[in-house]
């Protein structure tokens, strides 16, 4: 009896600990680029917006051709795709039922929705970090070109475009976890700014509310670094309908499901 | 160690999983036995976390699976095969299992050949493989963590006579070093090779559970005389119950001692006495299956 006493407690104090939320974090952040489809998005990405900020040196009026217009320009192109990722990182699991071993080997759900969100902010911060070396060299190329110019980049608009790509990206999350399925979550994100801007210019009352309520409309002032009061509250009521409400919604949702 | 205590799972008015209890001890082999849909996946979801049960409780390594602090490194897991991102290699996907569990990477190469993958395949992406290319890699994955304690469902599907007799050779190896193994299967002829213990489920409840010996006994003996209509009068008038089987045969419930003495006392030529080597077991499966698919069809 001893001995199986013994062996019991000794395999209690060897139990291997639970991985940090960085190790989970880390790995989350690699599952986004070691699938082709992740590779497929990144690369694309990454066309996308050094191919609008050439189209960018050479067309459009010279006089706002500069440092910020530049980054501003550069960041509206990576938002374009950026938040895709961040919506494949959670219903990619379900797609492909990965959820099986990703839940089997982190029981504790959200400890991976957690690693799934820091992942999202990791991402974000090294996109705004290639954003502004493109925008930078666009610049650069459009100062050597005689095309404009102007190096003034305050810090204020790099904070803001990290929050307006921040948002995008906490929002493709929050419709992929409300959602579980890729190409629904992918559609719908795609299809409901432009829904509002159809009905918001033909109904005159939602125009409005677009004002309060359209998370295209209430961003844009991030990236023209014209931030107020207003612009605040407005921001902060969208953000809280399309972010904050579908990703507590969404991550209800994955700690309840069923995993089959 | 796997414990399960009354799981029951319902689904609205549908009993997937009625009150089922087993516990599979260390150094064995359990197999999970049961026709398609009989509530074997659930229960062993359950077991892992991924079902919450309506009743009832699980525990791996005494500790309930959600608690388990990192499971990967406790039990190996493999309830669905073709679960893996078909976008990924299969080096790949186990390297990403190896960064959480915290294995060392070396590891994941050497597993990999272990399962039958070599290097040249380990580099292609699991989208490409064969059901038992997934199979093989799910097995590695299970066994990435050096786990005690394995829980495989219909970890054979897919995979040809040679995989299947690689697996049960890897099986056993893994519960005679001590290890704990639960797997389930709708084949009774391929559990029962490995399994030192079997529970049997039908319509989400256990139908019949213990040691393989003792099911595969209760089956009696088999027997055949030149005379199949003075053997059945023997057998009646020596107070032994016999079921007449359409060869001519009869299944009597005795040993084969018994059977031969009565035989002998009443002059008869056996062509046929044995242990009837699981035919219970099978028939009792059998009848369970044709039960399942009327409910079904029901």
């Amino acid at each position: 009896m001893t001995t199986i006493a013994e062996q019991v407690s000794t395999h209690q104090r060897n139990v291997p600990a639970a991985p940090s939320l960085g190790r989970l974090t880390l790995v989350e952040l690699r599952k986004m680029s070691d699938t082709r489809a992740g590779r497929w998005l990144l690369a694309s990405i990454a066309l996308v917006v050094v191919g609008l900020v050439t189209v960018r040196v050479f067309a459009g009026p010279s006089d706002t051709r500069n440092a910020e217009q530049f980054l501003a320009f550069a960041t509206g192109g990576v938002s374009l795709l950026l938040p895709v990722l961040g919506i494949l990182s959670v219903t990619s699991e379900w797609g492909q039922k990965t959820v099986l071993t990703t839940f089997a080997l982190v029981p504790r759900r959200s400890r991976v929705i957690t690693a799934k969100l820091l992942a999202a902010v990791a991402i974000t911060v090294m996109s705004v970090a290639v954003t502004i070396v493109v925008a930078l060299a666009g610049n650069l190329a459009a100062e050597l070109l005689n095309r404009g110019g102007g190096w003034n980049l305050g810090l204020d608009t790099i904070l803001y475009a990290f929050l307006f790509q921040l948002l995008n990206m906490l929002l493709g999350i929050a419709f992929g976890a409300l959602l579980l399925a890729s190409g629904l979550a992918i559609v719908l994100y795609f299809i409901i700014p432009t829904v509002w801007s159809v009905i918001g210019g033909t109904v005159a009352v939602l125009k409005d509310a677009a004002g309060w309520l359209d998370l295209s409309t209430t961003t844009a002032p991030l990236l023209t670094t014209s931030m107020g009061g207003d612009e605040w509250a407005r921001l902060g009521v969208s953000a809280a309908l399309w972010v904050l409400l579908p990703l507590t919604a969404g991550l209800i949702r994955v700690l309840r499901t069923e995993i089959k | 160690m796997i414990v399960a205590d009354r799981l029951t799972k319902t689904y609205g008015a549908h009993k997937a999983v009625d009150d089922v209890s087993f516990r599979c001890e260390p150094g064995s082999v359990t197999g999970f036995l049961g026709p398609n849909g009989a509530g074997k996946s659930t229960t062993m979801r359950m077991i892992c976390g991924f079902t919450p049960p309506t009743h009832g409780t699980s525990t791996v390594n005494g500790l309930p699976y959600r608690d388990l602090p990192n499971p990967g490194r406790e039990v190996g897991v493999l309830l669905d095969a073709s679960a893996q991102h078909a976008g990924r290699t299969g080096f790949e996907t186990l390297a990403v299992s190896a960064r959480v569990l915290g294995v060392d990477r070396k590891r994941v190469l050497g597993l990999l050949d272990r399962v039958g993958l070599p290097p040249e395949a380990a580099k292609r992406r699991v989208g490409d493989y064969s059901l038992g290319m997934r199979q093989r890699l799910g097995l590695a994955h299970a066994l990435l963590g050096d786990p005690a304690v394995l829980i495989l469902d219909e970890p054979a599907n897919g995979l040809d006579p040679e995989g299947i007799f690689w697996m049960r050779g890897l099986l056993r190896e893994f519960a005679d070093r001590g290890g704990t193994v639960l797997l389930s299967s709708h084949l009774l002829r391929e559990v029962e090779v490995i399994a030192d213990h079997l529970v049997v489920i039908g319509r989400g409840r256990v139908v019949a559970q213990g040691s393989k010996a003792d099911l595969l006994s209760v089956a009696g003996v088999r027997v055949r005389a030149t005379s199949s209509a003075v053997l059945g009068t023997a057998l009646q008038s020596a107070g032994l119950s016999a079921t007449p089987a359409a060869d001519g045969s009869f299944s009597v419930d005795a040993d084969t001692e018994t059977v031969g003495r009565v035989a002998a006392a009443s002059g008869l030529i056996l062509t046929e006495l044995k242990a009837a080597d699981g035919n219970g077991l099978e028939e009792m499966f059998l009848q369970l299956t044709a039960a399942h698919h009327e409910g079904v069809a029901a």
